[in-house]
């Protein structure tokens, strides 16, 4: 937006001018929310163009299972990299973490014989501990994350090597394999849809379930505000967003139950994003997340317990590792040396298009998980339409840099506005 | 006719939804220092970045006489090129490198693409002594006071062959001693024919040293003083700037406790800090008591200890090898952490807001919740609409100027940013507050009320310590004063006693020149 020439031009939602700053408010807020909502408009509009050049084969039942499972991993990983980037800090080492313990878990499993929910506590414990490691190096003794984790993510790989004896251990028990690659049984079976055909009734009654579910708590937070008398938002807006979310959703639902049921993946993944946000928006640990990666001095001097808060985030982050490293080696049915490779900078990504700031201090889980979103429809979009690998790499840097260069953007023109 | 070496004529300037000058003219005459007073936001920083070519051409209108010549800067080189150096209140030193290298940043000294060593700390070495700093031109920057880095600052501009040196808020950050030093430093420059336009909210400094003063307010030139000719008082200034008679610029107190009656909040005995990186002691054995109902002043000079004394209380935030006892409400307590200080009721608002404390790219409502968020949570889930509603009834209370609780703290002006500070450790239920510098960087009308919620905590019992550089200040507001000078108390006077001689006698008591 240039300069405008008369003060009182109604441009950007600008207020007429007074002598104390009543005016700051707005233009920015117009901005962080594009910021926050542009996102999804630009998920729409990519999912969109690749359902058109590929001839609806995008959204077909199969492919839709395909994207959700294909980038569980990369998912889980980016839920709890977007929390380690609220707060300033980066992972580096996610992807030597996940191949550790995945080959941790193949041992124990394979060679072994311990049992697999054993195995899959141990490994996830043993994610924690790689965290605490890390947490500890960054957190407690002040070393840069940057550092630790690239050194981590030599050590760790350097150990996948020890662990595995430098081949590949499989295959898994059929529990393991089922969580990373499986689906729901059709418990109620089939109702006939009409001309789609048949459809899981459990994954239907699932899918109404979560829409009723996000109906209530929406309309419930709604209520909430008005009642301490905060703006909302119009209320046909408010029903059209719902609506339009709705309207995702059943069609997600439909076109997996008419395929083989919900995967036992996205069952999971739905409940830690739905953790994880209410986590961020409403715990008091997690909102000084953002109060850490926002001022990480007035965070210290307000009594905010800083370093315990970013080890129990290195922590968290080792624990999901491991369980995208289980995942990712059941849905192989091996662990491997080479697994995992640059997963990390998979997830880092998914948080900044997702609309993490560089410096700390913004994002959100349900933005990191669109972000790989985004990154799996073109994947999986340019695959169908049989694109060579490197013009897939080319594409997802140039998406990259463009999400980054928004964000600066943005940020750029919030400052320019004041003064 | 006069010699003006700069006329600025009809300038305007907008940014999106804002007009922030407004046919502005400033005519500067050749070897003057020229003042320009104002509110915050009323122009002066946006002014002086339209003349630097910070804002280029072509983004306002109006034009730029330079020497009789129009001037047409598209960056901040090409003002530079014609002697035009301004220096930001943010001084901009890198401080890893050394004097000289700061000195000739972009302005290397150089044969053939190589720096020539000898040369740049030679010459160094001479402006150095210009500018009065006895340094030694291959030290680290960081290891200089502010007042030294700001002397660097000039004796960079120096170096550029500056004609015209624009100084914003020069001595905001600095203490009378070095405030003066650098006053002198001007005046010699002065005489050397540099022309000088200074920013300033320091009216005292103001009126002391400056030929012209122009007075904006609202984007607008509201005058043009002489003070050759024109009687000029501080008063007189602050009409102008404000746009209104300010006849108090400190609110009346009604009930002022009587010295020593009220109960004792807080006690500091024998408290001796180190410094953490040198293991110098920067306190030694200080005894300072707050008492309820009370507003109790703490003067010193910049490096005197003052904020030191107030983050080593605040939860061992500052210092090593702490030592000396607390008592609060007359017993003994334990304060190892922040969450400990604030769990005994004690806040710490700091002197730099925006550095240490606010979150400004966070809204209001967050910040005034960051330092109580347990207060706002049950079993561990913070309720957002009672957040909203209490940051709201902060903002109405303390009349912060912003259109909700969601605007960014970062998009305020400095008075109501500190109102947010203030919201947030009153959220606190601290019922001890050390403010230190409260009224930093903030225009004369938002001063006012920052001194009547002080006045207001004090009369609702609470006890408080003020820091500040401003003695007129500390004599305005305060019941009693203690002086801290080279980490001792040396002095304590009751608000009838104090004066600012008194007070400057206690603050210099016993300190070395030193480094």
């Amino acid at each position: 937006m240039t300069s405008i020439s008369s003060p009182d031009a109604a441009v950007g939602g600008a207020e007429r001018r007074s002598p104390e700053p009543r005016r700051p408010a707005r233009l920015p807020r117009l901005s962080l929310n594009l910021r926050q909502s542009g996102i999804y408009v630009a998920f729409a509009a990519i999912v969109v163009f690749f359902a058109v050049i590929t001839d609806g084969a995008l959204l077909q039942p199969q492919n839709i299972s395909n994207i959700i499972v294909q980038n569980s991993y990369i998912l889980i990983l980016a839920i709890g990299m977007i929390l380690i980037i609220i707060a300033g800090h980066i992972d580096l080492s996610v992807g030597s973490v996940v191949a550790v313990t995945g080959a941790i878990a193949a041992v124990l499993m394979v060679n072994h014989d311990v049992p697999w929910p054993l195995a899959v506590l141990i490994t996830l414990v043993a994610g924690g501990l790689i965290g605490a490691w890390q947490g500890y190096w960054v957190a407690y003794f002040g070393i840069p994350a940057f550092i630790v984790t690239l050194a981590g993510m030599l050590l760790f790989r350097a150990l996948t090597l020890t662990v595995l004896g430098n081949q590949g251990i499989g295959p898994f028990p059929d529990e393991v394999r089922t969580l990373a690659n499986g689906f729901t049984d059709g418990y109620l079976g089939n109702v006939g849809l009409g001309p789609l055909g048949g459809a899981d009734l459990v994954s239907l009654l699932v899918g109404a379930a979560v829409i009723a579910g996000m109906f209530v708590t929406q309309w419930r937070a709604r209520t909430g505000r008005l009642r301490y008398g905060q703006q909302v938002e119009p209320l046909p807006l408010f029903l059209l967003r719902l609506a339009l979310a709705a309207a995702v959703i059943a069609f997600v639902v439909v076109q997996l139950a008419r395929f083989r049921n919900l995967p036992w993946v996205l069952i999971l993944l739905f409940a830690l994003v739905l953790g994880y946000s209410l986590f961020t928006n409403r715990a008091v640990a997690g909102r000084q997340i953002y109060a850490i990666g926002g001022n990480l001095q007035a965070a210290v001097l307000s009594g905010v317990k800083v370093k315990a808060i970013v080890f129990w985030l290195f922590v968290n982050m080792g624990v999901l590792s491991a369980l995208a490293g289980i995942i990712f080696a059941g849905r192989l049915n091996q662990a491997g040396p080479t697994a995992g490779n640059a997963f990390e900078l998979d997830a880092i990504a998914a948080a900044f298009i997702g609309g993490a700031a560089v410096q700390g201090g913004v994002g959100k889980v349900v933005g990191a998980v669109t972000g790989g979103l985004i990154m799996g429809v073109i994947n999986n979009g340019m695959s169908l339409i049989g694109a060579p690998s490197e013009r897939v790499m080319l594409v997802k840097g140039a998406v990259l840099l463009a999400a980054v260069a928004f964000d600066v953007w943005t940020k750029r023109r919030a400052a320019t506005a004041v003064r | 006719m006069t010699d003006h070496i700069l006329r600025m004529r009809g300038i305007t300037k907008s940014f999106p939804g804002v007009q922030a000058l407004r046919d502005v003219n400033l005519s500067v005459r050749r070897g003057e220092i020229h003042a320009i007073c104002g509110e915050n936001g009323a122009g002066k920083s946006t002014l002086m970045k339209v003349l630097s070519g910070v804002y280029p051409y072509g983004s306002y209108t109006g034009e730029i006489l330079f020497d009789g010549e129009e001037c047409r800067f598209s960056g901040i080189r090409d003002s530079e090129r014609r002697g035009i150096v301004i220096i930001h209140q943010e001084l901009a030193l890198c401080p890893q490198l050394s004097i000289a290298e700061n000195i000739f940043l972009g302005n290397e000294r150089a044969t053939r693409g190589l720096i020539d060593w000898n040369r740049t700390n030679h010459e160094a070495g001479l402006l150095l002594e210009r500018v009065g700093l006895h340094e030694n031109p291959v030290t680290p920057v960081s290891e200089l006071g502010v007042g030294k880095q700001q002397l660097v600052e000039i004796a960079k501009a120096l170096a550029k062959r500056v004609r015209l040196l624009i100084l914003d808020e020069p001595t905001a950050a600095l203490n009378d001693d070095d405030s003066a030093h650098l006053l002198d430093l001007l005046r010699g420059l002065r005489e050397d024919g540099i022309t000088c336009v200074i920013i300033s909210h320091k009216l005292n400094e103001v009126t002391a040293i400056a030929d012209s003063i122009t007075i904006l307010r609202d984007g607008q030139v509201i005058e043009t003083l002489d003070t050759a000719k024109d009687e000029v008082t501080e008063d007189r200034i602050i009409a102008g700037m404000v746009g209104r008679d300010l006849t108090q610029r400190f609110p009346p107190r009604a009930n002022r406790p009587r010295p020593g009656t009220g109960a004792e909040a807080l006690r500091i005995e024998d408290w001796t800090v180190h410094d953490p990186t040198r293991g110098r002691p920067v306190l030694s054995g200080v005894n300072l008591t707050l008492r309820r109902g009370e507003i109790v002043g703490l003067a010193g000079l910049m490096g005197a200890g003052r904020t030191e004394l107030a983050m080593s209380v605040f939860g061992r935030a500052y210092g090593t090898r702490i030592s000396g006892r607390l008592y609060k409400d007359g017993r003994p307590i334990e304060v190892r952490t922040v969450r400990d200080a604030i769990r005994h009721g004690i806040a710490y608002a700091t002197e730099d807001r925006k550095r240490y404390g606010l979150n400004l790219i966070e809204d209001i409502k967050r910040n005034i919740s960051a330092a109580a968020l347990g207060k706002l949570a049950r079993r561990g889930w913070v309720d957002d609409n009672e957040e909203y509603r209490v940051a709201d009834g902060f903002r109405r209370d303390l009349n912060i100027k912003a259109p909700s609780v969601l605007a960014v703290t970062g998009q305020l002006s400095g008075g109501n940013q500190q109102k947010v500070v203030l919201a947030k450790w009153m959220f606190t239920d601290a019922d001890v507050l050390i403010l230190d510098e409260p009224t930093r960087g903030i225009d004369v009308g938002a001063k006012y009320e920052i001194y009547t919620i002080i006045n207001r905590l004090a009369d609702e019992g609470k006890a408080i310590l003020v820091i500040s550089s401003e003695l007129p200040e500390l004599l305005g507001l305060c019941d009693r004063i203690y002086a801290l000078s080279a980490g001792r108390i040396t002095g304590e006077v009751t608000r009838e006693e104090a004066t600012q001689e008194r007070l400057m006698q206690f603050m210099t008591a016993t300190t070395s020149s030193g480094t």
